[in-house]
């Protein structure tokens, strides 16, 4: 009975994130980085909580994935997480470590978005597995998450290739139950030894080194076959279904009895295995997420196979997805009630609100970028007009100006996070200066990460662990760049900050307007919060300028004729508003906006 | 909610603390020997947005979500985003639901009103609907950001747990110094459903 009670202290309800923490803890590992991304972003929060384990945000996925390369180098586990469109950054460097190989276990985690819950595309990063020759492992849960990272890190030293491991949403953020395992002692001796003809990759060692990825995949192939990941469930043999990742979850739950090849290894696929899984079944179907990848493959070997025809292209699948698509029945059930929408928001009190309700009033083009300040594009600010990847803003800027020429001077501006230009935006300030541009760049400093969490970066001055470090002078930063025109302004003070933008939006030079002001998440920000607002209601003409501003704390109370005129009010008004005092963080942008000067600092 | 399994769907507003109140209701079910699986988005939906958790227990669990029509119970954390979720609720399923509203963007604005008769929109889809003021029970205990574990003890009467098993998950979770405030909230959600509205919900 011992071992049950055993068990169960083992026993944790861990989210697919942290079970990839754990399993990267389990197996050793020594050196980790990342840049934060949803749906990756706990696996490095996690990983900090663990003593042992240099772990880091780096300033994007390409120096994070160099820096585990390194650590590998030297013979140390390492680790590099990040979002799905992080691994388009990192990719030059994870194409050529395809090449070098490894020495300690090198692991990337690849957490793709599809639905897009939080991303601007929907890229299936299985492809890249197949474009890079690594082998990618798809784990369907967190058991699996935390079995396959360990796994990962084994398999990339037996076979001498970085290893991708690749999540979904619904792996990362969906939890499930972990049994905790031990610490591994490390396979393979610290040190960095000398091999040019491995780790300097002039075309005259990359040219032997392409022989060996190709003889790689060849054993990669073949271990492929007879990994225990990969693995026939037969069950009734008139539906066979092929499916990976949390796509078998939704088979198992839609269609229990069906005989299914469940793939733990992405990349590469098991041949034999496949043909098979075919040969005993009558139908044969694959569930994926997302691309063709897996049926693709399957119909190269000349296997017959449904799949796309019926399974979604697009967005996430789920089991009544899967049951309708491949059976064609679903049980009936309710249509959702259309009540209003509940569209993500900035914060009361942000300070991006306060920057773009001044930058509106300039009636410019914005270039846009990632981060909460995206969301200023929804109404009623529709500030950005362009959001295209980290870092795009001033490139994209750039580029207008150019095409337009004269016609765009005082016209487009670009505006960029704080995180984002230490992230990518500081090669397309270098450009602008470099290549006599007169674009405007507002970089928005509140600070932190927002959008992932409050994450710090170089320009906070903090560690992932929250210890003291140099903090990026951005302001310099811009000045050494060769931007003689950079000024720093508060958002909050709305006529100062108007005056700078309109002044730096009409100069004839490249110039830098730094938005400072502390996201309202971080826990600083609260001991320099102001009282909140309340609305003097005698005073509110129901004019609605505020409701300009998209501020979740003011709420509009519609009037009937009566309710107006009993409130003392023209019964043409249609409405008053108030301030949700819960939520009012005391920015102060609504009285400026107000003419009836109705808003005032609430009794305490 | 009859031993063997059961799906609990979660919705409200985010910075309402669904997530944590989820993640307690999962450590209990865990601890009590179920196989748990919990799925939520984080990032962009946060920011004021719709947020919903999707938490099934059962001797072994597959799929991370719950299809429409097929949940047990429904928390909802806001009247509005219980009527938004209301087709996840299997016939005759139980509604716990939070009777404070909170204007989402378009009604704020003006453009839009905020829906009237929920409840009884509600009660057309189940008879076993529990509405409770969550609100006013955490501010009374002058901690707002408790509603979270207001709804997780009001919704505990439907749940097959006894109290110690969520007031153990609760404790192994959280902060000390946030445990006894939670667990009162917990204690004060338990005591806004009487024990004469429950019935039995699994029909």
């Amino acid at each position: 009975m011992s071992g049950t009670v055993q068990s169960k202290e083992n026993l944790r309800l861990l989210s697919g994130n942290e079970a990839i923490a754990r399993g990267a803890y389990e197996a050793g590992v020594k050196v980790a980085a990342a840049y934060p991304g949803t749906p990756s972003t706990e696996i490095l929060e996690y990983l900090a909580e663990y003593e042992g384990a240099h772990a880091e945000w780096a300033p994007n996925e390409k120096v994070a994935v160099e820096v585990a390369l390194g650590a590998s180098m030297a013979g140390a586990r390492a680790l590099a997480a990040m979002k799905h469109v992080g691994v388009n950054v990192a990719a030059d460097p994870i194409f050529t470590a395809s090449y070098t190989g490894v020495k300690g276990g090198l692991v990337i985690v690849t957490a793709d978005d599809p639905e897009m819950h939080s991303s601007q595309n929907e890229q299936d990063n299985r492809h890249y597995a197949v474009a890079a020759k690594m082998p990618m492992l798809e784990p369907s849960d967190s058991a699996e998450a935390k079995a396959y990272t360990k796994l990962a890190f084994s398999l990339s030293e037996r076979f001498d290739v970085p290893v991708f491991l690749r999540t979904t949403t619904r792996v990362s953020h969906a939890t499930g139950a972990v049994v905790l395992g031990d610490v591994e002692p490390p396979a393979v001796p610290l040190g960095f030894v000398e091999e040019p003809a491995k780790w300097v990759m002039l075309p005259v060692n990359a040219r032997r080194r392409h022989v060996l990825v190709e003889e790689r995949m060849r054993a990669l192939r073949e271990f492929a076959e007879t990994f225990e990941g990969n693995r026939i469930e037969w069950g009734d043999r008139s539906l066979g279904i092929i499916t990976a990742g949390v796509a078998y979850q939704y088979v198992r739950e839609a269609f229990p009895d069906a005989s299914v090849l469940k793939l733990g290894l992405a990349h590469p696929l098991p041949e034999r295995l496949v043909r098979t899984f075919a040969a005993g079944v009558k139908r044969l179907i694959v569930v994926e997420e997302l691309d063709p990848i897996i049926e693709t493959h399957v119909k190269a070997l000349g296997i017959p196979v449904e799949g796309k025809d019926r399974i979604p292209l697009l967005g996430e699948l789920n089991p009544r997805i899967v049951r309708q698509a491949i059976s064609g029945e679903a049980a009936p059930v309710r249509e959702p009630a259309i009540v209003p929408n509940r569209p993500p928001n900035l914060c009361a009190g942000c300070p991006h609100r306060s920057l773009f309700f001044a930058l509106n009033k300039c009636k410019v083009t914005v270039t846009g970028d990632i981060g909460c300040y995206t969301l200023s594009a929804l109404p009623p600010l529709k500030s950005m007009d362009t959001c295209v990847c980290m870092g795009a803003s001033i490139g994209t800027a750039f580029g207008m100006e150019k095409a337009l020429g004269e016609a765009a001077r005082g016209k487009v501006v670009a505006v960029i996070g704080d995180s984002t230009f230490v992230h990518s935006g500081i090669t397309g300030l270098i450009n602008v200066v470099y290549n006599r541009g007169f674009s405007t760049v507002i970089i928005l400093d509140n600070g932190t990460t927002a959008m992932t969490g409050a994450q710090d970066h170089p320009g906070t001055g903090k560690t992932l662990q929250a210890e003291a470090a140099h903090r990026l002078d951005l302001a310099a930063l811009c000045r050494a760049i060769g931007v003689e025109h950079v000024y720093t302004v508060n958002p909050h003070d709305q006529e100062a900050t108007e005056a700078v933008l309109r002044r730096e939006i009409n100069r004839d030079a490249p110039s830098v307007v730094i938005a400072q002001a502390s996201c309202v998440l971080l826990p600083e920000h609260r001991a320099e919060r102001r009282p909140a607002l309340e609305v003097v209601e005698e005073l509110c003409n129901g004019c609605k300028a505020c409701g300009k501003l998209g501020c979740p704390a003011i709420e509009w109370i519609p009037l009937t004729p009566e309710e107006a005129v009993a409130a003392g009010k023209k019964p043409t008004q249609k409405g008053v508003v108030r301030i949700n005092r819960l939520m009012c963080d005391g920015c102060n942008l609504c009285p400026d906006v107000c003419k009836m000067r109705a808003m005032v600092e609430a009794a305490p | 909610m009859s031993a063997p399994g059961g799906n609990i769907f979660l919705a409200g507003v985010g910075g309402q603390g669904i997530l944590l109140a989820s993640e307690v209701l999962g450590e209990a079910f865990l601890a009590a020997g179920y196989d748990v699986k919990k799925s939520e988005v984080h990032g962009m939906a946060q920011r004021g947005g719709a947020v919903t958790t999707h938490l099934r227990f059962g001797p072994k669990v597959y799929s991370p979500l719950i299809e429409p029509g097929t949940a047990d119970i429904l928390i909802a954390f806001e009247k509005l985003e219980a009527l938004r979720f209301i087709h996840y609720l299997k016939p005759g399923g139980t509604a716990v639901v939070n009777a404070q509203e909170i204007p989402p963007a378009p009604v704020s604005s003006g453009q839009e009103r905020y829906p009237e008769g929920i409840e009884e929109a509600l009660r057309a889809v189940t008879p076993h609907v529990h509405l409770v003021d969550a609100l006013t029970a955490a501010l009374a205990l002058h901690e707002v950001r408790a509603v979270n574990m207001v709804m997780a003890g009001a919704a505990s009467h439907f749940l097959p747990l006894p109290e110690d098993a969520y007031v153990a998950a609760l404790t192994k979770r959280l902060p000390a110094k946030y445990v006894e405030v939670n667990v009162r909230a917990f204690r004060a959600g338990q005591a806004l459903v009487g024990y004469g509205e429950m019935q039995p919900n699994d029909q």
